[in-house]
């Protein structure tokens, strides 16, 4: 047994920092500013994860564990105070930023009040919702007090998008200052494994190990190149064929390019599965262009056809997701009836419509009423025929998926007509465009959506009454298919002050079967995971889809 | 000469003055925003504040006036400022990139030793290749060197770069492992291993973007000296017993440049301005590319900006294109 134990420590004993040279990492979107404060695109919060961290992070299985914390706080140990309303956390002591000076509880408060400030645009604010206070009673101790009960406490200083900054670097970055910032923002001081020796904008970090780093043999590289630029396609090329680089972030190919890559050898790809689900939304408000400006899309006038269930529902059946995982995403997808696909304690067990019923969806329409009475193989009732606008943003994936799910609907007997909108425009939230995805003018449309961390209970809350989006509030509510029920309300507000762990669960999956198999206002299609490639000769790497994928860099190795 | 080009000088004021205009209205009225690159789990109050920190609700006309006041003074006063060691623009607002929050400038000047190097030795190439093939090809007209030169010529137009590209990419790095694939910009020619080093990864890019340009320049050298060739003058060189060398390279060679050196200077441009998919295949991330992800990141003031930096080089080298002629054919006289 001993011997056992020190020959599996073996090889951590014997590794040195910076031992195995310069590891080549490649974001085909390249990063633009290394402070996730300042941007919330993914590329940024992951580069900035090498060098900024924050308290505590979440692990591939979507568990938090300590990073600058000695240990998590729980309601056990007595980290968080029995109302849930307090959470204190304790520094590791000793830890040093990489310019050699301390790490305090300061630095944590300060990074609250540099977030938070109202004039300072923070893309992370969301994480410091409903704190009331961060109190600093030692230089290791931070006390946050939330003005109310946080069943999930676990956001402000964990994970990638919420690290901790350098108080005396940021001092005079506050407000309206930060974007004037650039050597701070470029240049973050932090403790994570490596620090910035060069940055290039959009184009190149230059990564060199932190000679503070509190584990004194880790990182195993002495330095690390974070290339930016090209796409998807070429980022596989090359670490799979060509070798060139180690890791690259977010290869997002198509099925055919997966195999045919992955048969260079060099490397192989990962995949793993976070919460990405793209969708198809069904509007239950009327879009018709002939209501006047202001009142369409909104629920002053429900839809014709789609407020009826059996209709939404025929809808679902006649899709087969596990054709559309085929076309579209191979490996990196797979079929789901679910909002809340993971994590597992979340997710529900529905799986009703994986299996595509296409005379069963027929049969569904023919006896409630909806008939192609005049034969020209629409179906129609009272007079209304289903007639479907079906709209998404420009992406080749989302052009195969609109054309199939055409065909399908079309065998219905519903006529459909496709609109695909530029991204920018579709996502872009102007009030005064026709094409935004929260005006939805249009009766079905498709996208992706997904939570931050792991606790879906933001992301559930998005289908209240409250935030359906209108012209009083310039389009910008989160409810895009306008589902409105109280009873949903109520348990929105339920989750809201539960904090027993399996009472939360229960209650998400009976929130996500009621907008999906109950009421199917919203047709999951495919679970979108992450597809990166590592190349053989990179150890210890582990794909993280709850946190930033550079979550272990520290770990990482060169295999000999 | 010189009333002329002053007058042309004082005529590119205006000139610029509108063309910003119109750029500005244009990127700024395009549909598209930065918010569509705001993920969807940033809820929609701290969405607007970004949105706002960033000054994109300012009305239309402050945000014209302070790009030109920024644009025309204040980035000015920094390069004097950065030259000299001088503090005049100190405090003042510069051009701050959405996606970066950095002055645009400071990444431009980042960008601008790539962008030469590489697609200035690829226009440099492609003129050294062009200018003998359009000659010989002109001489033996209809020869089997002009019909190769020809099908290279057309090879060159129809094929686009990003086709070429990849089966470059496939073919030399791919199967021969010759060249990387990914242009290494942090790479500082020290010594002869690292200038090899950089000529390696150079070759791809400017392998493909000098075979476009030859192809165009190439047909220009090609017309240019046939319509030379039959000139009463040549006959009369040739009458005079002149050796043909002499006649082909010093009478009608020099006749037949002048219109292809304007060409070549209109194309100078194009060198800052790079090459948006060449660049990006190959990561060699310059003006180009800083160009194509500020468009796809809705980056309003480094798309406006990058615009009308190629718009002053445009009107700059047309106005250098005409001098130059004037200059090399005694015939053109503006005054």
């Amino acid at each position: 047994m001993g011997a056992a134990t020190v020959l599996a420590l073996a090889p951590a004993a014997f590794a040195e920092r910076g031992a195995d040279g310069n590891v080549n990492v490649l974001y085909w979107q390249a990063p633009s500013i290394l402070n996730p404060y300042l941007s919330s695109g993914t590329k940024d919060v992951e580069a900035a994860s090498l060098i900024v961290e924050g308290l505590a992070g979440f692990n591939e299985k979507g568990e938090v564990f300590p990073r600058l914390a000695e240990s998590v706080p729980t309601v056990e140990n007595g980290g968080i105070t029995a109302d849930l309303t307090q959470i204190t956390w304790k520094l590791k002591p000793g830890l040093l930023w990489s310019d050699g000076t301390p790490v305090t509880s300061a630095d944590a408060k300060f990074t609250w009040e540099y977030c938070t400030h109202p004039e300072g645009g923070c893309a992370q604010a969301a994480r410091y919702v409903g704190i009331k206070s961060i109190d600093t009673p030692d230089d290791l101790t931070i006390v946050i007090t939330f003005d109310g009960p946080k069943p999930n406490p676990y956001q402000a200083f964990v994970g990638g998008t919420s690290p901790i900054l350098q108080a005396a670097q940021f001092a005079n970055c506050l407000g309206a200052a930060a974007s004037t910032c650039t050597e701070q923002n470029f240049k973050p001081i932090g403790t994570g494994p490596f620090v910035v020796t060069d940055f290039k904008v959009n184009d190149v970090v230059t990564l060199a190990a932190n000679p503070n780093y509190r584990d004194p043999a880790k990182p195993a590289f002495a330095t690390m190149t974070l290339k930016g630029g090209g796409d998807a396609a070429a980022a596989a090329r090359a670490v799979l064929e060509t070798g060139e680089f180690d890791y690259a972030w977010n290869t997002q190919i198509n099925p055919e390019q997966q195999a045919q890559m992955a048969a260079g050898g060099k490397g192989v790809l990962l995949n793993g599965f976070g919460t990405l689900v793209e969708r198809i939304e069904i509007n239950v408000t009327d879009p018709s262009p002939d209501l006047p400006e202001g009142e369409r899309s909104t629920p002053k006038h429900p839809h014709p056809f789609l407020t009826d269930l059996n209709v939404r529902k025929a809808l679902s059946m006649a899709i087969d997701r596990q054709i559309l995982v085929d076309i579209g995403y191979g490996s990196a997808g797979r079929p789901t009836c679910n909002l809340v696909p993971a994590p597992e304690m979340f997710a529900s067990d529905n799986t009703g419509c994986l299996a595509q019923d296409m005379e069963g969806a027929k049969a569904l329409l023919e006896s409630s009423g909806w008939v192609d009475s005049d034969g020209d193989g629409i179906r129609e009732k009272d007079g209304k025929p289903l007639k479907i606008l079906y709209q998404t943003s420009t992406n080749p994936v989302r052009q195969d998926f609109q054309a199939v799910i055409k065909d399908w609907w079309t065998e219905l007997g519903v006529d459909v007509e496709l609109k695909n909108i530029d991204a920018s425009v579709f996502f872009g939230g102007d009030a005064g465009s026709p094409d935004t995805f929260q005006k939805f003018y249009a009766d079905v449309q498709m996208f992706a959506n997904n939570f931050d961390g792991t606790d879906p209970e933001p992301y559930l809350a998005q289908y209240l009454c409250s935030k359906i989006p209108g012209p009083e509030n310039q389009w910008q509510g989160e409810n895009i298919n306008r589902f409105c029920d109280p009873a949903y309300d109520a348990m929105v507000a339920e989750l809201a002050t539960t904090a027993d762990m399996t009472k939360r669960s229960e209650l998400a999956k009976k929130m996500n079967d009621m907008l999906t198999k109950d009421t199917f206002s919203s047709l999951p299609l495919v679970d979108r995971g992450r597809l990166s490639a590592a190349s053989n000769t990179l150890g210890g790497v582990v794909l993280n889809t709850w946190d930033t994928e550079l979550w272990n860099a520290q770990d990482w190795f060169r295999v000999k | 000469m010189l009333t002329f080009t002053l007058r042309r000088l004082l005529l590119a004021i205006p000139t610029l003055l509108l063309i910003s205009l119109v750029i500005f209205l244009l990127v700024d009225l395009a549909p598209g925003s930065p918010a569509s690159e705001i993920p969807l789990t940033v809820p929609p109050d701290v969405r607007a504040k970004i949105l706002e920190s960033l000054g994109v609700n300012e009305p239309l006309h402050v945000r014209y006036l302070l790009w030109l006041k920024q644009f025309f003074w204040v980035e000015p006063l920094n390069g004097i400022d950065a030259i000299f060691g001088t503090n005049y623009a100190e405090g003042m607002q510069r051009i701050i990139s959405y996606q970066s929050r950095s002055p645009v400038f400071a990444q431009i000047g980042e960008r601008i030793p790539q962008t030469l190097t590489v697609i200035g030795t690829a226009y440099l190439v492609g003129v050294l290749i062009a200018l003998p093939i359009g000659i010989y090809s002109a001489y033996r007209q209809y020869s089997l060197f002009d019909q190769a030169g020809t099908m290279f010529a057309m090879i060159g137009f129809s094929v686009p770069t990003f086709f070429t590209g990849t089966l470059f990419i496939i073919i030399f790095a791919v199967w021969l492992g010759w060249f990387p694939t990914k242009y290494d910009t942090t790479l500082e020619v020290t010594d002869w291993d690292s200038f090899l080093k950089q000529l390696r990864q150079m070759a791809m890019p400017v392998m493909v973007l000098g075979l476009a340009n030859a192809a165009a320049i190439s047909r220009y050298m090609r017309s240019s000296m046939l319509e030379n060739m039959n000139q009463d003058y040549v006959r009369t060189a040739r009458a005079k017993g002149m050796p043909e060398r002499t006649v082909v390279l010093k009478h009608v060679l020099r006749n037949s440049l002048i219109p292809v050196v304007t060409v070549i200077a209109l194309g100078i441009p194009s060198i800052f301005g790079g090459a948006i998919i060449t660049e990006n295949l190959f990561g060699v991330n310059g003006i180009g590319s800083q160009l194509i992800q500020a468009i796809h990141g809705n980056d309003l003031p480094t798309v406006q900006t990058l615009a009308f930096i190629f718009a002053i080089l445009i009107v700059t080298f047309n106005l250098i294109a005409d001098i130059l002629y004037g200059m090399l054919d005694p015939r053109i006289r503006y005054d």
